[in-house]
């Protein structure tokens, strides 16, 4: 631009970029970055909004307007734009609250798994050795585990209710952060940075807080939005086998099961709250691809 | 080779072992059983006989060593609901289980890996876009929704083929496409990045050098080393698929493994839940293990680790 920045050629050559504005440079050129995440922005913001946005209750049964078909069918009107089911519950307002229990099971069941994997993983990387069998031990164990049938068993003995689900897939899908951060933290294990951390004293656990965790980050990210969406098929799939969120509860899985008798006579009782599981899955997987290519363009394949 | 066969046999057993400790007492400590098999209306005295009946009184370790004992010998007891050896309830689902798993993976095997090599082959073109939409969509369909979609279409609107239930080879096609979709996403994946490393390297190029028709250069000797990493993956699909059954088989009214599963969950027939935990852990762990085993066998680096 100017002559006195020519003079520094190098600085010319290397605009001075925070890692945050480079990120947004990167990630505002993403397409499934952007689409995941514009998506995935509107769903949580339908859940947070859920009773100003919700047309009727989605609670609220009225035997008189059972199984009334979306807007687009001939017989359908804009009281219920989806139509309403079994019940005569009306379909988008369920479907709305629905994202409610989606959103929520899909995040804490990643938060509390990421919590534990990450725990394994970075002290399986980090002290190596004999933690490091152990850690790898337990791994292979969770891994030869069918999960769906883990998580069915105990649902049923315990009682099927939010909490539960949470707590039964919180504690099952932590494998992939423990393998992924595992990996990770071996990479950097042996780092110069970590090395003059550890030589100025720093405790083991300052390390792993603010030397190993923050190098990790990207990659934990990644893991958890695979994770959430994990944790929000496997719910679908609990609640579809009727054993995962109880009724009356508007869980998309259930809404599925429960409009499984009609499906042949009325198939848009299970088409529309499937295409909100596909779409809500779509969007995270997409967000968590694009944040895989932005940080780490060079993973890119 | 024989050392290391040793200690990944002697890793497998111990997984094994540890699998039965874990599904036999997850099933202890989540509840009382003996309430659970009683029901709710039952009497404290009706509780009390069914805790004797079925040896619950005894202490957990008793229990747990007694129910090992006999799992060694494939006897798993009897079953709460079905009032028959868990063992032969097993044996008579286990077929239809296993061909749907086995056809599943060889259809996922079968569309992936061409689709793969296409994919890497025509990089950057519609044909790649195409199939990595197609595993993005893939990996993002509930299994469930999947299946009852697919009924939809070719049962109910195009009726070509029935809806549930087994007969006919065609009462098969649906729940093997269904679980094989299933698998499809990981193996497309892997298959189309080991190809793309492949196809970079340097002994390909001196393969093309030397001027090698393009078929040979791809099948002899790009695709052989691009496809080792899928036997270990091929093996873990399996064992995520045979899980995926109780699924699959729920839809169809296939009454293999995991309808069986299903149905004793429901009901609270928990030796039949261990019997098919511990059952299935053991065939993944034996899969595994044979992958491992053959990649060792190919390609001697696989040793080291």
């Amino acid at each position: 631009m100017s002559e006195t920045v020519a003079s520094d050629p190098l600085a010319q050559a290397l605009p001075r970029v925070s890692p945050l504005a480079r990120f947004a440079r990167r990630a505002l050129g993403h397409h499934g970055f952007l689409i995941g995440a514009g998506v995935l922005g509107l769903i949580v913001l339908a859940a947070l909004f859920a009773p100003l946005i919700a047309p009727h209750d989605p609670y609220a049964q009225d035997v008189a307007r059972r199984l009334i078909p979306p807007v687009w069918d001939a017989k359908g009107s804009w009281d219920h734009v989806l139509g309403t089911d079994k019940l005569g519950r009306d379909y988008l307002s369920r479907l709305i609250y629905g994202a409610r229990i989606s959103l929520m099971i899909g995040a804490l069941a990643a938060l509390i798994s990421g919590v534990i994997g990450t725990a394994m993983g970075v002290a399986a990387g980090y002290f190596g050795g004999k933690v490091d069998s152990v850690i790898s031990y337990v791994i292979t164990t969770r891994l030869s585990m069918p999960v769906v049938l883990v998580a069915l068993a105990v649902a049923s003995l315990v009682g099927g209710s939010l909490k539960i689900v949470i707590l039964v897939l919180g504690f099952l899908l932590w494998d992939r952060f423990a393998v992924v951060t595992r990996v990770a933290t071996q990479q950097i294990r042996h780092a110069e940075y970590i090395a003059a951390a550890r030589c100025i004293g720093c405790s083991t656990w300052r390390i792993v807080m603010s030397e190993i965790l923050p190098n990790i980050l990207n990659a934990l990210i990644v893991v958890a939005t695979l994770e959430m969406a994990h944790a929000i098929l496997l719910e679908a799939t609990l609640s579809f086998l009727g054993l995962g969120v109880p009724p009356p509860e508007p869980s998309w899985g259930l809404m599925i099961a429960e409009g499984k008798s009609y499906m042949f006579f009325k198939p848009w009782v299970i088409v529309i709250p499937g295409v909100a599981l596909l779409v809500l899955v779509l969007a995270i997987n997409l967000l968590g691809d694009g944040v895989r290519d932005v940080t780490a363009p060079e993973n890119r394949n | 080779m024989l050392q290391f066969a040793l200690r990944r046999i002697a890793v497998a057993l111990g997984v094994a072992f540890t699998v039965a400790v874990f599904s036999f007492f997850l099933l202890h400590l989540s509840g009382d059983l003996a309430v659970a098999i009683a029901g709710p209306e039952s009497s404290a005295e009706q509780i009390e006989r069914i805790r004797v009946e079925f040896g619950l009184d005894k202490p957990i370790v008793v229990q747990f060593l007694e129910w090992l004992g006999k799992a060694l010998r494939f006897d798993f007891g009897r079953s709460f609901y079905f009032q028959d050896q868990v063992t032969t309830l097993i044996a008579g689902r286990l077929g239809v289980t296993m061909s749907l798993g086995g056809l599943a993976l060889g259809f996922a095997l079968a569309v992936a890996i061409p689709l793969g090599v296409v994919a890497a082959i025509k990089r950057d073109t519609w044909v790649d876009r195409f199939a990595l939409t197609l595993s993005v969509f893939g990996q993002a369909m509930p299994s469930f929704w999947f299946a009852l979609t697919l009924v939809l279409i070719f049962a109910v609107n195009l009726r070509w083929l029935p809806a549930s239930g087994t007969g006919t080879w065609k009462h098969m096609v649906l729940p093997v496409v269904a679980l094989g979709t299933y698998a499809m996403p990981a193996i497309m994946r892997l298959t189309r990045n080991g190809m793309l490393d492949v196809l970079a390297s340097d002994y390909i190029r001196t393969a093309r050098a030397k001027g090698l028709r393009p078929a040979t250069v791809l099948f002899k000797h790009a695709l052989r080393n691009a496809v080792i990493p899928v036997v270990g993956l091929a093996a873990v699909q399996l064992g995520f698929m045979l899980g995926g059954s109780i699924v699959i088989e729920t839809v169809f009214s296939l009454h293999g493994l995991g309808h069986l599963a299903w149905e004793a969950i429901s009901r609270n027939d928990y030796p039949v839940v261990q019997a098919v935990v511990l059952l299935l852990s053991v065939v993944y762990i034996a899969v595994t293990l044979v992958a491992d085993l053959l990649n060792a066998a190919l390609d001697p680096r696989m040793r080291s680790s």
